[in-house]
């Protein structure tokens, strides 16, 4: 069993994000880069896969710059056994559709039994790149699973949706992504940090996977920041604190005046 | 403005493949400026193989869609609301996912609506099967948290399942929907399905209430464009009360018991 996982590196959530407001892109020097929290579940359920299948081959890809290194770093920290880093200056930017058309060319060299992805990314939000590859790629894609079981020739798991809990199994190969109700990631161990210094770390660019240019793009046109919420009127509870929100609730229309 | 509405797409998983190829005929058929789709996880899946299909980039999650100089152009809220952005396709026609509850879809301008059961699917495509199926309960009675006017939620502060009960009160005092932050959801407190935040929903009322809620960067990304912000937090360093427009300092279980009195008393 081959499993491809695909790792991208986005601002902390933990601290403030921030677009460049001249090119609408990430403003990638406001907040610490870290490997997608969503990617790490999607990593562990391929480790857990590869802890009872020793035979099992686990490769984590990014496309992203320089820094996004250090997020497979990571991935080979925690158990892949080797990772493939797509750094190419010209595709800084990319749309969701042009990075699945890179992903999908790496994939092709992969030829990986399954993909796992997260279901949306927590910078972009998009989650629409699993099902741009499962078209591109010819492959079912199981998507949104908060629990996953990895058969020989089949993957299974459970995806709710609005009012629906459904079971859904799919062929090998396939395409999966997880929410963040799948496996909760491993740390790495110490043991894990010391090998991940042999495992390979291969570089290659858009070129080098034989993708042509972009035909068609999305364009950010124009970006604004939303003035900063400012506080307003603060009080103590001195025993009269819930009748004072009441009449501020209801000073403003907020709530029915009865 | 000729764009495609895309709607009825409860149940479609295990077809996705195949209506993606039949809408993209559709599509190329009608020579349509847009794709509409809903951004929930059949839409988007939908919207992703329909964009790889007719090699068209997707603008995501919009929650304004206009045409400017012949050309569609969407509104975007970015990082919870802290950035505002526009959009628009270079090269080929966008497929649009839109942000639940932002725009009355079949009613924009030259909408042509099209149920997803009005399409033949293709036959042979790959895709998944759905082994079974069930409904989850949902009806609790309040309005659906994404699309209500006012938005009650409790935090860590409120301390347990049981306590929650009294956000649950404050909500129905106010014909509001149920919210919560994720450590509310992770201790059990509330359901999954109540997580206001980065991960969980976006809310943008009328009226949002944090009741015991510090107000982490993660849980403002979820609420911060609500209309009012009203906290009730016993840490007057908590984080919320920067961004409250009423706040309370002071023991949520002394408070909210006399609010709910005092709007029951109106």
């Amino acid at each position: 069993m081959k499993i491809a996982v695909l790792i991208k590196e986005v601002p902390d959530t933990y601290g403030e994000r921030r677009l460049d407001v001249t090119t609408g892109l990430l403003d990638r020097a406001a907040s610490d880069a870290v490997v997608d929290e969503i990617d790490e579940r999607a990593l562990e359920v391929a480790l857990q896969y590869k802890d009872a299948h020793k035979d099992a081959e686990v490769v984590a890809i990014a496309m992203g710059p320089a820094s996004a290194r250090d997020s497979l770093r990571k991935a080979l920290q925690m158990g892949a056994d080797r990772a493939v880093h797509i750094l190419d200056d010209a595709l800084a930017g990319a749309d969701a559709l042009r990075t699945a058309q890179v992903l999908a060319a790496a994939l092709g060299r992969e030829q990986a039994d399954l993909v796992i992805a997260g279901n949306e990314s927590t910078d972009g939000r998009g989650g629409v790149v699993p099902a741009m590859l499962a078209e591109m790629l010819g492959l079912p894609l199981a998507g949104s699973l908060g629990s996953v079981e990895i058969g020989e020739t089949v993957v299974r798991g459970t995806r709710t949706t609005g009012a629906e809990v459904a079971r859904l199994g799919a062929a090998l190969p396939a395409i999966i992504s997880v929410t963040e109700k799948s496996a909760e990631a491993r740390f790495p161990s110490f043991k894990g940090v010391m090998a991940a210094k042999k495992k390979p770390l291969e570089a290659v660019t858009a070129a080098s996977l034989g993708v042509g240019p972009a035909a068609a793009t999305s364009l950010v046109l124009t970006v604004a920041e939303r003035p900063a919420r400012e506080a307003g009127e603060r009080i103590e509870d001195e025993g009269d604190g819930g009748r004072r929100l009441a009449e501020w609730l209801a000073a403003r229309g907020l709530v029915g005046r009865g | 403005m000729a764009v495609i509405v895309v709607t009825g797409l409860e149940g479609i998983a295990g077809r996705i493949a195949g209506l993606a190829a039949a809408l993209a005929e559709r599509a190329r058929a009608a020579s349509a400026d847009a794709v509409l789709l809903p951004h929930t996880p059949d839409g988007r899946e939908l919207a992703g193989r329909l964009a790889a299909r007719l090699g068209s980039p997707v603008l995501v999650d919009a929650v304004g869609v206009r045409l400017e100089d012949g050309r569609v152009v969407t509104e975007h809220s970015v990082f919870g609301g802290s950035f505002v952005t526009t959009a628009a396709a270079d090269g080929a026609v966008p497929v649009v996912t839109v942000r639940e509850g932002a725009l009355d879809l079949p009613a924009l301008p030259g909408a042509d609506v099209v149920g997803a059961a009005e399409l033949a699917p293709a036959e042979g495509r790959p895709d998944v099967t759905v082994e079974s199926a069930e409904a989850v309960p949902v009806d609790t009675g309040r309005p659906e948290l994404r699309s209500a006017r006012i938005v009650v939620a409790g935090g860590k502060g409120v301390g347990s399942r049981e306590a929650f009960a009294l956000v649950e009160r404050l909500a129905d005092a106010l014909g509001a929907a149920v919210g919560a932050s994720r450590v509310a959801v992770d201790s059990g407190y509330a359901p999954q399905s109540a997580q206001v935040g980065q991960t969980g929903t976006t809310v943008s009322p009328d009226l949002y209430i944090a009741l015991g809620i510090s107000g982490a960067i993660q849980h403002r990304a979820g609420m911060q464009t609500a209309k009012t912000i009203v906290a009730v937090n016993s840490d007057p360093d908590a984080p919320i009360f920067e961004i409250a427009d009423f706040g309370v300092v002071g023991d949520l279980f002394e408070v909210v018991p006399q609010l709910i009195d005092a709007l029951e008393g109106r």
